[in-house]
């Protein structure tokens, strides 16, 4: 009986499932609609060597920004990683391995990833340094690039609400990577802000369906507000908020 | 070198004729974010971000920002009526699909044939092309706004690109603060100079091949 499912797990069970080494899927844009407290828990265990994907690299200590800063990723995939120059730094002194993939790309290798396919067929970027060592393929006699479908060991995602199933109702813009990223984890933990009784969403709203979710914890609140009342204020984004 | 505030506002007010009503746009960051300022409120223009909006609208009045809405940059934004939110598939799928009216963007180089170059300087700047190929490649209309010369005054409007390519003959549209050019067939045309500069300044400072208009007209 799916009334007796309780995804709801406290953060130290959450914290079994990262390990060193592991590949891990983080989603958010820009900051926003990254998991703070997962990010955190990662932190905290003082794990090394993280495979990470994720749209972009945030800021320095907002989204995954944070695991770059603290030294904990050995790789990236991401479409960006301007707005944080400790990302760039670590890039250039060869500390932190980056591929660089179009942001509408990578969102559908990680969908592709997600949905069971072995890649997808994509023409953006021919002509530039996209290209480089891809296989292609004619169809229609139009060429496409080749690009193989991401997953992850652990996939962490925030949204808005969930029920005890795993379903998922994300918020405005907040929402971006996350439903893709949700369903690219061999496991899946997603933070949210609201917990709620199964029966008690409207299946119509429900923007990630509860399988793809393993589990569920409770959020303590989010950071990413910091990314523009940091530039409207005096202090540097660069600068670790005080509280 | 930067542009001055009144410059960027001029440029951005000259790249707002080119939005019609009806259109998709998409709104890069610096000016062209500036161009929404100067779209008549009388059309419906649905603006389009990469984090999943369309039909984005201006900036809220203190206080009553919702940190779960925001642009591309991370700035709180509110939604026109007829919006949609989606997630960053959907939000790149309406990009490669073609159905982006005009996008309009920053660069650091421009070709006379149109390439743009305008996310790495190898070794120095490395950001990531976050979805400019994706933009550029697929908007039916690319219209770039930049300053007309690098801070060494060195023209960023030139034969070839000298920096890895964000797309090949993508751009329509270039403009700067003295100009106004159209890409058409791999060739650059002058269709406008920005006063106070005079075609001469223009063409002294572009490193590219221009056809000159018969009638430049001036844009105040």
């Amino acid at each position: 009986m799916v009334q007796k499912v309780n995804k709801q797990i406290t953060l130290k069970d959450a914290s079994k499932y990262f390990f060193n080494g592991m590949s891990l899927m983080i989603g958010g844009f820009g900051g926003v609609g990254a998991p703070p407290t997962l990010v955190n828990l990662i932190l905290e265990k003082d794990l090394q060597d993280i495979f990470l994907i994720s749209n972009d690299t945030g800021f320095p200590w907002i989204g995954p920004g944070k695991l770059i800063t603290e030294k904990r990723v050995k790789k990236l995939i991401a479409s960006h990683i301007g707005s944080n120059p400790e990302a760039g730094k670590q890039m250039q002194d060869g500390s932190l391995e980056v591929e660089f993939v179009p942001q509408g790309t990578l969102a559908e290798k990680i969908r592709a990833g997600g949905m069971g396919l072995g890649g997808i067929l994509v023409d953006v970027g021919l002509g530039t340094v996209v290209e480089a060592n891809k296989e292609k393929v004619s169809i229609n006699n139009k060429e496409f690039m080749i690009e193989t479908a991401l997953t992850a060991d652990v996939s962490i995602v925030y949204a808005k609400k969930a029920d005890l199933y795993g379903n998922l109702v994300y918020d405005k813009s907040a929402r971006n990577t996350n439903p893709l990223v949700a369903t690219a984890g061999h496991i899946t933990i997603a933070e949210v802000e609201e917990i709620v009784p199964i029966g008690s969403l409207d299946p119509e709203e429900v923007i990630t369906p509860g399988v793809f979710v393993d589990f569920i914890i409770q959020s303590k609140g989010v950071d990413w507000k910091w990314v523009w009342e940091l530039k409207q204020g005096t202090r540097s984004q660069e600068e670790q908020p005080s509280k | 070198m930067g542009l001055g505030i009144e410059t960027r506002h001029k440029i951005a007010r000259r790249a707002a004729l080119e939005i019609k009503n009806g259109m998709t746009v998409n709104l890069g960051i610096g000016i062209p974010t500036l161009v929404a300022d100067y779209m008549p409120s009388h059309l419906h223009i649905m603006l389009h971000t990469e984090n999943g909006i369309l039909g984005m609208g201006g900036s809220p009045v203190t206080g009553e920002e919702d940190g779960n809405l925001s642009n591309a940059g991370g700035y709180p934004v509110t939604i026109q009526p007829g919006a949609s939110y989606f997630d960053s598939a959907t939000a790149f799928g309406i990009i490669r699909k073609g159905l982006l009216d005009v996008t309009i963007l920053g660069a650091l180089e421009v070709s006379e044939r149109g390439d743009i170059a305008n996310w790495i300087v190898p070794g120095k700047r490395v950001p990531g092309m976050g979805g400019a190929i994706d933009l550029a490649q697929k908007a039916k209309k690319v219209i770039i706004l930049m300053n007309h010369t690098d801070k060494y005054g060195n023209p960023k409007i030139v034969k070839n690109c000298s920096l890895p390519l964000t797309v090949k003959e993508g751009a329509n549209m270039i403009i700067t603060e003295k100009a106004v050019f159209q890409c058409i067939n791999g060739k650059l045309y002058l269709r406008e100079i920005m006063d106070p500069y005079t075609v001469e300044d223009v063409i002294q400072t572009t490193g590219a091949s221009i056809i000159v208009d018969e009638q430049v007209s001036v844009f105040q």
